[in-house]
């Protein structure tokens, strides 16, 4: 396991967020976090990210605990994350952007460069690359987005809703490069999507997360299944 | 030394500082509505003082009498500037706000060093020297009068904004901006209203501050400091904070004045004011998370 | 270290810089006693226009509060040389350390307290007051009656102990915006140039992507104060009296934002734009007003405030931005 979650809980002023969740992500795996509206799945991410302190529970990566570490800590141990709505630098260029990623990965400004510019082409927004972030489109600026988590070399990709937004064409564009990136380089990665197209496509394993509890784990095929599943979904609109 | 002069000193800081919660209540509503620092705050008491030493040297009338039209010109005055300095801008970010009023305070004080020179002015009321004898206190007539005007005025302001209309409307842009678009709040309108009577609260304020000391041109930004220390220790949102944070500076500064040398009192105030963001940003009586 | 610097900077731009350089270089034997005291002005404002640059521009913190550091610099610099004779020189790391210290003091409380913008803005005000009241109250560095450096004899300059005529003086402004300016150049293509700027954009987002957040800002906050103090070292010698009621009010802190604000936050070139910019309508101001005959102590603080006015209404990222595409040159921090 690359990414162990051990009974994480968290409250906001007596509002639970997270309840005993645990999970593991295998290296090497696409796992996806799924759940309703108000689950707490970005909360579980910024509490892997350092973002915002557990209250309980401890969060290990590759073997060394993590929780409580600030956040550009976890990203030097080896986690890149996306946010949900994106934080694009408006004021540098595409390029900039990605080689402030890069930066965390390399010894120099000029490798960071060197790297940055594979990244922007393996992206596809080669042809953006010195134009400011400002002016991108929303699904640009979700490519920029990722590409600049993964310039920072991780081991570990966490993906805030990659996908919302996107058009079809653009989502499945997005899966391609994801698996690739999986199956090329041995990328972990984890994601949140509400796209489940997405997700099926992509996830080998799928963590169902409702109220705060962790209600299923499993398969694709065997949480499409799931009673307890389909009940928490029922009513709500999956996109 | 006995405890008679402390008390006596720490009447005369309460007192004073009634006025200097009064002037930061201005600025607590400007603040706390329209959400812009409004550096020029001291400069605009500045100019209400100055009307009021003019209208003294020229008329005889006393500065008290003539609260209503000074803080009627200031009222216009802080409208002017909203619709015309702020409104447009307010998508701009915060800096750039601020940028801006640092300007108009630029150009105010030293537009007053032109009109009025750099030399000291004040005002010599007929009760300038009186006094009242309350038990073991002799309190200044004109600290008196100030500090009972500065609480009849805070205590109008209180009332309009909690049982009118057009005060329950500013507390909604208050509260929530976009909440009040929807409900159909001319907003725009509101932000100068209440740029505008934030104005007036200052320019009533020039009025009483001018029988307890003397204006200079450059006695604003001092005062518009004193205006911040004072919300933020008071706390933001809260009027009853601005009084509060006002009598606390202003008894803080008095008796620490007298207890090392009057000259070094405003350190205290920053002495609070860093421990207030240190450890209680949204102050003492504030509700409002300090952003 | 000569290609990290040129490396992406247009042809034609090194070539001005250098005929600029060379031209500055030269002035002070052509030009009269007069113009050499303006641009050491326009050098002293570019210059702690361009300290101050680095926390605001780079790093994003908005600091009112700056002539704290000249103030800083300059007393601990003259009070060295007025008790204990020693030489500028070495005076100026005691001023570049106390104003550091003063910096890491502030940047300390307010990043791990949180205070920001402009709250942040409001703490540097009330630091630099608190100078101001008590250096005035500091007898042994002459309290509110001021620190008086004995007075330079215009005969021989004196480098040692920066004693000495205008010009050279003016060659030590020059040398220091010079060294300012390819300072911030080589700074903004470093590393950490790059992670001021992501901290400014998005602090969130800086920290996702492994940058330490509090050590970048606060890098930030004690390179400006200490480069500051240096400006305040130069005002010491050269005007050699000193009061805190006057270095460090709070005018001084705004005078000094003001050329930075016009000629563009966050470039290499504003602060020298806007400087020059103010300083050259303030000569032309007080020509017109000598020829009118007419005398208003305060109108020259007007017309900055009207120009600052404006420049915030309508070139709200300063002039050097508008000059710069207007001249089809390109980006920030392309020179």
């Amino acid at each position: 396991m690359l990414l162990e979650v051990d009974r994480i809980c968290k409250s906001f002023s007596g509002l639970r967020a997270l309840e005993d969740v645990s999970f593991g992500v295998p290296e090497g795996s696409i796992v996806g976090l799924i759940g309703p509206n108000g689950a707490g799945k970005t909360t579980c991410f910024d509490v892997i990210a350092g973002v915002t302190r557990a209250d309980g529970g401890e969060v290990r990566f590759a073997g060394t605990r993590i929780d409580g570490w600030r956040p550009d800590q976890v990203c030097r141990a080896g986690i890149g994350r996306t946010f949900q709505l994106v934080k694009p630098f408006a004021g540098l260029s595409v390029m900039e952007n990605v080689i402030v990623g890069a930066l965390n990965a390399c010894a120099s400004v000029r490798e960071a460069k060197v790297k940055a510019k594979g990244i922007i082409e393996e992206l596809g927004l080669a042809s953006k690359g010195d134009a400011m972030a400002a002016s991108l489109t929303l699904p640009e600026r979700k490519r920029l987005e990722v590409a600049r988590a993964l310039a920072t070399g991780p081991r570990l990709l966490m993906l805030d809703e990659v996908m919302a937004g996107l058009r079809p064409t653009e989502t499945d564009q997005m899966v391609a490069l994801l698996r690739e990136l999986n199956a090329r380089m041995g990328l972990t990665i984890l994601l949140i999507e509400h796209v489940m197209r997405a997700v099926m496509a992509l996830s080998r394993a799928l963590i169902v997360l409702h109220h705060g509890h962790v209600i299923a784990t499993g398969t694709p095929a065997e949480v499409t299944l799931n009673p307890a599943v389909l009940d928490c979904y029922l009513g709500e609109e999956a996109v | 030394m006995p405890a008679e002069i402390y008390l006596n000193v720490a009447v005369s800081g309460l007192l004073t500082g009634l006025v200097y919660g009064l002037m930061a209540l201005g600025l607590s509503v400007i603040f706390g509505v329209v959400r812009v620092v409004n550096f020029a705050h001291g400069e605009m008491m500045t100019i209400a003082m100055y009307l009021a030493v003019a209208l003294f040297t020229a008329y005889k009338l006393d500065p008290l009498a003539m609260m209503l039209p000074i803080a009627a010109v200031l009222f216009l005055l802080g409208w002017a500037m909203q619709r015309v300095l702020i409104n447009p801008f307010i998508n701009r970010p915060e800096h750039s706000q601020f940028m801006l009023l640092v300007a108009v305070a630029l150009i105010m004080v030293n537009a007053l060093l032109i009109a009025f020179g750099p030399d000291a002015r004040g005002v010599q009321t007929s009760y300038a020297f009186a006094s009242f004898a309350v038990g073991p206190l002799l309190v200044d007539a004109n600290k008196a009068y100030a500090g009972l005007a500065a609480l009849a005025v805070a205590g109008t302001l209180f009332a309009f904004f909690r049982f009118t209309l057009l005060g329950k409307a500013i507390r909604a842009c208050a509260d929530n901006y976009a909440g009040a678009l929807v409900v159909g709040l001319d907003v725009k309108r509101l932000y100068a209203l209440t740029f505008a009577i934030g104005s007036a609260c200052v320019g009533a304020c020039g009025s009483m501050m001018v029988l307890l000391i003397d204006v200079t041109p450059p006695l604003g930004p001092a005062y518009t400091l004193l205006a911040f220390v004072i919300v933020i220790t008071g706390g933001l949102g809260s009027m009853g904070g601005a009084l509060l944070g006002g009598v606390l500076i202003g008894v803080t500064e008095a008796v620490g004045g007298l207890l090392f040398t009057p000259s070094a009192k405003s350190m205290f105030s920053f002495a609070i004011l860093v421990l207030v963001l240190l450890f209680r940003p949204q102050g003492i009586l504030g509700k409002r998370a300090a952003p | 270290m000569i290609a990290f610097l040129t490396d992406g900077v247009p042809r034609r731009g090194l070539r001005l810089l250098a005929g600029l350089l060379v031209a500055l270089l030269a002035l002070p034997l052509a030009a009269g006693d007069y113009l050499i005291t303006v641009l050491i002005g326009v050098f002293y404002f570019a210059y702690v226009g361009q300290a101050w640059n680095i926390m605001m521009g780079f790093a994003g913190q908005l600091s009112l509060g700056h002539a704290l550091y000249v103030g800083l610099g300059a007393y601990a610099s003259a009070a060295l040389y007025v008790h204990f004779g020693v030489s500028p020189w070495l005076g100026l790391w005691a001023a570049m350390a106390s104003s550091a210290a003063a910096g890491a003091a502030i940047g300390f409380l307010a990043f791990r307290f949180g205070v920001a913008g402009v709250y942040f803005a409001i703490l540097t005000i009330a630091f630099a007051e608190f100078a101001r009241i008590g250096f005035d109250h500091w007898s042994w560095l002459g309290g509110s009656a001021g620190l008086f450096l004995p007075v330079a004899n215009y005969t021989g300059n004196d480098i040692l102990a920066l004693r000495g005529s205008p010009t050279m003086f003016y060659y030590a402004m020059l040398t220091l915006t010079a060294g300012a300016f390819l300072l911030c150049h080589a700074l903004l293509r470093s590393r950490i140039g790059y992670a001021w700027l992501a901290i400014r954009e998005s602090p969130d987002a800086a920290q996702a992507l492994g940058i330490d957040v509090f050590r970048c800002k606060m890098a930030a906050v004690m390179l400006s104060a200490a480069m500051t103090s240096l400006g305040g070292v130069l005002f010491a010698f050269y005007y050699n009296n000193l009061f805190p009621e006057q270095i460090f009010h709070i005018s001084r802190s705004i005078e000094l934002i003001l050329g930075p604000i016009i000629g563009g936050i966050g470039t290499l070139v504003g602060p020298i734009v806007g400087a020059l910019l103010l300083s050259a309508l303030a000569e032309a101001l007080s020509e017109i007003m000598r020829a009118l005959g007419v005398d208003l102590p305060g109108i020259k603080q007007v017309f900055y405030g009207l120009s600052l006015l404006l420049v915030v209404m309508f070139l709200p990222d300063g002039v050097w931005p508008a000059l710069s595409r207007w001249l089809g040159r390109g980006r920030r921090g392309q020179g």
